[in-house]
């Protein structure tokens, strides 16, 4: 493994110990003078005319400031597009507040601004909306091909994206050759990012000086800052946001909602602040959700069970108002779906569908049905043909010999240890020695098994306005050192890894140095923390600006000094001659010159101790890979799936601070083990969300969970620094190997998966059918 | 604005963080309401509000509560305690708090207040606690970051701390 004096260690985070004394300042721990407070009055109905809304009482009620209905903030509205996808992308009619009819159930109607959140919530029980339901579009199948409503008249179709197959004629020509062709459908179940601490923010808006000032929770700042200014109608300049901390996000806080943009048009409306601080219940009925996905899959194999070709059919939903366009994953989907195996010919169509439910938004790894779909086809395969799914896998993963790769979708794999990955996996677990316990507990009427998931994970896509960042780093007239960057930590260290990347590079300690993130004022354009992308970008451009800053203090210190240049080193906050550290100058004296005493520097380098970098990383993606490995015991009985190993083993390059990785990676796979054993946002027939409260969305708890064993391959990739993208991994990879687990405890009992979630009931379910089905 | 018909205010009068709080508040707020807006005690925090997460947890005559399923008019002349309560020096952090740092217990740190003081409560009950007991012991507390596996590590090394300073 790579380790530097800084980069490759486990440095603790500074920031732990505010967190744990209860000093973090989250946004309902911000307070303005003379903030109001808000709350939504939501559509109960997910389709809907409206027929009446009367405010009158609610209008009465103490404390009250205003109730505001679609009359008195949508025509304020400016265009409510996102910054990274811009006006032309495909997206739904946007309106800040249901205006005529409603079109899913949660769906804000009216905003209630009180003197507390209270009263704001008494005066919301006191709006009488008449609504005359519809018949909802629920389900994306359904949406597209059953059912002549339409969840968006404007649109005049349910589709809300699609690419048509691509099939070619040689895909279906393997097809019509091949000894072996398996199909399959999956089914991913919508779930969705549940961040400890919802949406949130306070909105301020000067009418005196037409400027718009707020403090938000949000991983994008930047992006949520350029949509307010489009939505008050404002020159960009006339915008400040800034974060606190952040408690969470996962996607879900990347783009503004519409229920934030409700906040700050009533903020203009009534020109007074007015903060908006989510509940649960609304954070589940109606933040954005996703996963709702339907794949079909076709393979076609020779006699040695080589891939020949695949075909992928893609149906999802996203919701009626899909956040920031469409919403749907579907291209990167399409591209990643042959992941680390050799897949000469492959042919997809997507289809994404407008229904009557909350919209889809970002959730670590938007695109992971490929993976979830891809790793349980394998094992459907491998079963089908009496093959061990590790052998199918062995035979079909790209090796290092075939590095680089074109994938029949173009993407170029190079610097990746897909075999490494995989065999280290098999290793840690002792696969041989499972398989033995396996058998013997069989005989003893115990259902183990073990699942494996590999793939590669498109991280830090560089993109539109996620394609670059900029870094800014200061020596402060005291000595210290200040980053400023366009991320949005929300608990991935941000601030620790990148002050141990300039401690690296500039040569100081990492105490030393303070990142400012946030705040859009004063940090530079930036794509926020998400997908998998602060490493590779954002520390690309601190490494870089770390470099011309450390050469801008050896050239002061060399002038002072009487030295060259070149003779100088840099480290431990200290400039010197090479071989002489105690005649040096520290940090604090070179500043006192260059701040201070700039006559000294006459007729030498500048008196400037700053330096800027922007970098855009070589490729559009920065591949990652990994295998994942499950074991499990399922009681047949009563549905429980009880994991007792998991393991990970990944190359995301050198490793900047170990701890932290290994972070990421466990909090991912417990999400994305959510996804498949516990969490499920169920609709009914009518469109009503099931799952409103924690009692009915299924969190993974501590009870629950295995010890995550982790190990590490390292390529590096053709990155500053060598890093690639892993936060959204852990999520990516888990659900197949949750999958496959369950799947092979139960074969022997005849049971088809193929379906989330896995619940019990659901385990049940599947093993009586198989057990009548062999009746 | 129509301000005829405030709800009615109820005297209370609570020790937090040894400290004696007395004012009027509505008798339907919250303990947790009552500590963040009424004494500035931010550092409870509100994920649920129907007690199922943990993050709001305090300690109540030294038992772990969740506040947000009590109203402070039901800790009449308790004694309660906050994170910020737990420190004795504010320099110094509590063992289960430097756990939580050592281990990577947290990462957004939203859930982290519910998480330190319920293991406060916890270890203090249960010095040494088997792999089982811990996690039947943070069960009532949900994280969404770290997929439990540096807090159980904290769990452990704060136990194995305290018992060593007894």
């Amino acid at each position: 493994m790579t380790a530097g004096r800084f980069v490759g260690q486990r440095v603790i985070r500074r920031e732990d110990r505010r967190f744990t004394t209860g000093e973090g300042n989250y946004i309902d721990d911000i307070a303005v003078a003379g903030m109001l407070h808000a709350a939504f009055v939501r559509s109960d109905f997910a389709r809907g005319i409206i027929l009446s809304i009367d405010t009158t009482e609610a209008e009465a009620s103490p404390g009250v400031i205003a109730v505001l209905t679609a009359a008195d903030l949508n025509a304020m509205s400016g265009p409510m597009y996102s910054t990274l996808l811009g006006e032309a992308a495909a997206a739904p009619p946007m309106r800040a507040l249901a205006d005529g009819d409603v079109r899913y159930v949660g769906e804000p109607v009216a905003v209630v601004v009180a003197r507390d959140r209270y009263l704001a919530e008494d005066a919301a029980e006191l709006v009488f909306v008449d609504i005359e339901p519809q018949t909802p579009v629920i389900g994306p199948v359904f949406a597209l091909d059953e059912t002549d409503q339409i969840v968006h008249p404007e649109r005049g179709t349910n589709l809300a994206q699609s690419f048509p197959v691509n099939d070619t004629p040689e895909v279906e020509a393997a097809f019509a050759g091949a000894a072996h062709v398996v199909s399959r459908q999956f089914t991913q179940s919508r779930a969705t990012c549940v961040p400890m601490e919802g949406r949130g923010l306070i909105a301020s808006w000067s009418p005196s000086s037409q400027t718009f000032e707020g403090w938000v929770s949000s991983q994008n700042s930047h992006e949520y800052h350029a949509h307010m200014a489009r939505v008050l109608g404002v020159p960009h300049h006339h915008v400040r946001l800034r974060t606190g901390d952040i408690g969470g996000g996962f996607g879900q806080k990347v783009m503004v909602t519409r229920d934030e943009d409700c906040i700050v048009l009533a903020s203009k409306a009534l020109a007074m602040p007015i903060k908006w601080i989510e509940d649960r219940r609304e954070n589940l009925i109606a933040a954005n959700q996703a996963r709702a996905e339907i794949l079909d899959v076709s393979m076609a194999l020779d006699e040695d069970a080589n891939i020949l070709a695949c075909t992928v059919r893609h149906v999802e939903d996203v919701g009626a108002y899909a956040i920031g366009g469409h919403a749907s994953a579907s291209g990167n989907l399409a591209n990643i779906f042959p992941g680390p195996y050799r897949i000469p010919l492959y042919g997809v169509g997507s289809r994404s569908a407008y229904t009557n439910t909350v919209g889809r938004g970002a959730y670590r790894g938007p695109w992971l049905s490929e993976t979830t779909a891809r790793e349980q086809m394998i094992d459907h395969i491998a079963r089908e043909l009496g093959i061990d799914p590790l052998e199918l896998r062995r035979r079909n993963i790209i090796t290092d010999e075939e590095l680089p790769y074109t994938s029949a979708t173009g993407m170029v794999y190079d610097n990746m240890a897909l075999t490494g990955c995989l065999e280290q996996a098999i290793e840690m677990v002792d696969y041989e020695a499972f398989r033995s316990q396996q058998a013997a507990a069989l005989q003893e009427g115990r259902y183990l098994g073990l699942g494996l998931s590999t793939y590669v994970e498109p991280g830090a896509i560089s993109w539109g306005s996620l394609a670059a960042e900029r870094a800014v780093l200061r020596i402060d007239p005291g000595g210290k050192v200040r980053l400023l960057l366009g991320s949005g930590e929300h608990g991935q260290s941000v601030g620790l890894t990148m002050s141990q990347l300039v401690a690296e590079y500039l040569g100081c300690g990492v105490d030393d140095v303070e990142l400012i993130q946030g705040d859009t004022a004063t940090t530079p354009f930036g794509g926020g923390t998400a997908g998998s992308r602060t490493s590779v970008i954002a520390g690309g451009a601190t490494i870089g600006a770390a470099k011309v800053l450390r050469d801008k203090v050896a050239s002061i210190a060399a002038h002072l000094l009487e030295a060259a240049p070149a003779d100088i080193e840099v480290l431990d906050g200290r400039a010197f001659v090479a071989g002489s550290p105690a005649q040096g100058l520290s940090f604090a004296e070179i500043a006192h010159v260059a701040y201070r005493q700039t006559d000294q520097l006459a007729g030498g380098p500048e008196p400037d101790l700053e330096a800027s970098h922007r970098y855009q990383p070589p490729n559009m993606f920065t591949f990652s890979n990994a295998c994942h490995v499950c074991v499990c015991e399922v009681d047949i009985e009563t549905g429980l799936v009880d994991l007792q190993r998991y393991i990970v083993s990944e190359d995301c390059g050198p490793l900047i601070n170990p701890m932290v990785v290994e972070g990421q990676v466990s909090g991912g796979v417990v999400q994305g083990i959510g996804g498949v054993l516990y969490e499920h946002m169920a609709y009914d027939d009518a469109g009503n969300p099931l799952a409103s409260t924690f009692l009915d969305y299924l969190l993974p708890g501590a009870a629950e969970m295995p010890i995550i064993e982790i190990g590490h391959c390292e390529t590096l990739a053709d990155t500053e620094g060598g890093f690639k993208g892993m936060s959204e991994g852990g999520t990516i990879g888990a659900p197949a190997a949750v999958a496959n687990a369950v799947a092979d405890a139960l074969a022997p009992l005849g049971v088809l998966t193929g379906e989330f979630p896995m619940g019990p009931s659901q385990i049940i379910d599947l093993i009586e059918a198989a057990a009548s089905a062999s009746a | 604005m129509a301000d005829v018909q405030m709800p009615p205010a109820v005297p209370v009068s609570v020790r937090v963080n040894g400290t004696a709080r007395s004012g009027e508040v509505e008798a339907r707020k919250t303990l947790a309401d009552f500590l963040r807006d009424d004494c500035g005690l931010t550092g409870t925090h509100l994920a649920c509000e129907h007690g199922a997460c943990g993050a709001c947890t305090v300690l109540v005559d030294g038992q772990a509560v969740r506040s947000c399923l009590l109203f402070a008019v039901q800790c009449q002349t308790r004694e309660v305690v906050t994170v910020e309560g737990l420190t004795v020096d504010p320099e110094t952090l509590t063992p289960v708090q430097q756990a939580f740092q050592d281990c990577h217990g947290l990462q957004c740190g939203f859930c982290t207040p519910g998480f330190v003081v319920s293991v406060t409560a916890f270890l203090a009950d249960n010095p040494d606690p088997t792999e089982e007991e811990i996690r039947i012991g943070l069960s009532g507390n949900l994280c969404r970051c770290t997929g439990y596996q540096g807090i159980y590590a904290a769990v452990r090394q704060a136990a194995a701390e305290l018992r060593g300073s007894k």
